[in-house]
């Protein structure tokens, strides 16, 4: 196990040196040229003295490679750039807006699993029973729903036609973050339930548990300590796979409900060509992203001993 | 068993192909011009003239949905048909041949996917600036990473057995024997996956011309329409209902397609 861990650790690094040189090329392949973007962004008149200038300040004169290692230096040790719009510096910002999201995805990922694990079971247990159709035809309906227009009708039943909730959440208060939860969690919450029903359907099919139902185990002993703790690991998995879909979920459903985390920091840097910031969006998801499926690998191995004798 | 699974594929790809004469035809059905505004009947409610009401410039609905079909459907086929290409393309030559090329592929997708697809759709088009063309690089950026990985780790699996030795010994060319004996093989999970993608690739699409980062106003796509009307989705709900309804609707045809298709290549499978 030990192994496991440093060779996964290991194998990071290249990847996440990849990731910076990728994210460092984002700001090449954008068109034109950074100087320019930067004086156009703070709203100045461009004369070619003053973009000479501030290419020699920002070190677009010299070869490619030592500006890509003046800037991953920088990165390292935790300074992502300044802002084009107010010469604040970015990381900051960042870590303020990722407090944010963090708590609205944690708490997401959070209700899904409360509400979809309970369904999930009960689905498979009474399957092709109404309740079963039920279940699957709501949860196959919030797969195909896209994020954007579920967060668009959750607004307009609960905030304008029920003033349940206030339309915008700026000040990040709980009550305001209600609807940006749900409207992360329903479409994660359905994808959950789906799997979690698969996952015991094919547990209840296996062996072990016709043998404990023919000893006359109690069904309740069966289905919570046995079942449930198989299913386990793909739920695990699952946890992990979701902060993908999380991460891009937080990015529309902020912009929509003006929640102040990293999705709405992203779009408000792209609408103003803020692209340090844009950056430091990539890097900082892309890094998470990382290290959430190396945490996922791992746990699953730790819960099902009989992957690590495969290898 | 298998009939039954048959008839459930063939049902939802006479659907999806509706869908798509649908989207096809749109310029010839709609029955209003799709871009002209009337002042007359600005934000009217559904009637007989507009059955899905007009939005706040006086368009007609149910004209836009339809050409926003075509932009929707056919983007997001052509998508999944180039990274499919593309993808099944250096998996195959990659598992072939190993090497060099080999790993540089595998450590490029590696990299692309340590980000979520849409993460890294969204930084590029943000960077690049929103347009079709840009929003199609953008989500066919990481796209072709999984066929890549799953054509790869096929070949290899195929390339040790018996009748491809055989093959080689009988003096086939490694294209024929790529094209004539590997690629039928492994085709079919790679076209499940393909058909699975249809309808990710379009909500991803949409959200990305919800952002902002896509089609541009005014050409007519389901996601930018959804993002001009809820402004005034308290006086117009129409202009956001239908396109959102267009949306589940197609979305869902494809996913269940896609569903079909993996267990038709379960049931054939097993008949082998």
């Amino acid at each position: 196990m030990k192994n496991y861990i440093l060779k996964r650790i290991l194998q990071l690094v290249p990847v996440l040196f990849g990731l910076t040189i990728l994210t460092f090329l984002l700001l090449y392949i954008s068109p034109g040229d950074p100087a320019q973007k930067k004086l156009v962004s703070m709203e100045q008149t461009i004369t070619e003295d003053m973009l000479e200038d501030m290419q020699k300040e920002m070190g677009l004169d010299r070869p490619f490679i030592q500006q890509y290692a003046d800037w991953l230096t920088d990165v390292l040790h935790g300074d992502f750039g300044i802002c084009y719009r107010d010469g604040l510096p970015v990381a900051g910002k960042i870590f303020k807006a990722l407090k944010n999201t963090a708590l609205l995805a944690l708490s997401s990922i959070f209700v899904s699993i409360l509400v979809s694990i309970p369904l999930g079971i009960y689905s498979a247990v009474h399957q092709n029973r109404l309740t079963d159709y039920f279940i699957r035809f709501i949860s196959f309906f919030g797969n195909s729903i896209p994020n954007f227009l579920l967060a668009v009708l959750l607004m307009y039943f609960l905030c304008i036609q029920t003033k349940l909730f206030p339309v915008l959440s700026k000040g990040g208060s709980f009550r305001e973050m209600i609807l940006p939860m749900m409207a992360l969690a329903i479409p994660n919450a359905c994808r959950f339930t789906r799997q979690i029903r698969a996952e015991v359907l094919e547990q209840l099919g296996k062996e072990y548990v016709h043998g404990m139902r023919s000893r006359g185990v109690n069904e309740r002993f069966v289905l919570y300590r046995n079942v449930l703790r198989s299913a386990m690991v793909s739920i695990i998995t699952l946890i992990g796979l979701s902060i993908g879909s999380m991460m891009a979920g937080s990015v529309v459903i902020e912009t929509i409900f003006g929640w102040p985390g990293m999705g709405k920091l992203v779009m408000d840097s792209i609408t103003a060509r803020d692209y340090p910031v844009v950056q430091g969006f990539v890097l900082i998801f892309g890094t998470i992203y990382v290290l959430i499926n190396l945490l996922t690998d791992i746990s699953y191995r730790y819960l099902d001993p009989r992957v690590e004798k495969e290898i | 068993m298998k009939n039954k699974v048959k008839k459930r594929f063939l049902f939802f790809l006479c659907l999806a192909a509706g869908l798509m004469i649908i989207a096809l035809l749109a310029p010839y059905l709609v029955p209003n011009d799709p871009y002209e505004t009337n002042p007359l009947v600005l934000k009217a409610p559904p009637c007989a003239k507009y059955p899905f009401g007009t939005d706040k410039f006086g368009r007609c609905i149910l004209s836009r949905v339809l050409m926003g079909a075509q932009t929707s459907i056919f983007c997001a086929v052509l998508l999944v048909l180039i990274t499919f290409l593309v993808g099944t393309l250096l998996g195959v030559l990659c598992g072939y041949y190993e090497g060099i090329l080999d790993a540089l592929v595998m450590r490029l997708a590696d990299i692309l996917m340590s980000l979520p697809e849409m993460v890294l759709a969204i930084a590029v088009a943000g960077v690049l600036g929103g347009s079709i063309v840009n929003a199609m690089i953008a989500l066919g950026f990481a796209g072709w990473t999984t066929y890549a990985r799953l054509a790869k780790s096929q070949v290899l699996i195929r390339k040790k057995e018996y009748f491809i030795s055989a093959a080689k010994m009988g003096g086939c060319s490694d294209l024929h024997i790529i094209s004539f004996h590997i690629l039928p093989n492994i085709i079919g999970p790679l076209i499940v996956n393909a058909t699975s993608k249809i309808g990710t690739t379009m909500i991803g699409f949409a959200g990305l011309s919800f952002l902002g980062l896509g089609v541009q106003v005014p050409m007519a796509e389901w996601g930018s329409m959804i993002n001009e009307a809820r402004a005034y989705l308290q006086l117009t709900p129409w202009a956001v209902l239908f396109p959102g309804a267009a949306i589940v609707l197609t979305v869902s045809v494809f996913n269940l397609l896609g569903d079909a298709a993996r267990d038709l290549l379960d049931v054939e499978g097993c008949h082998e």
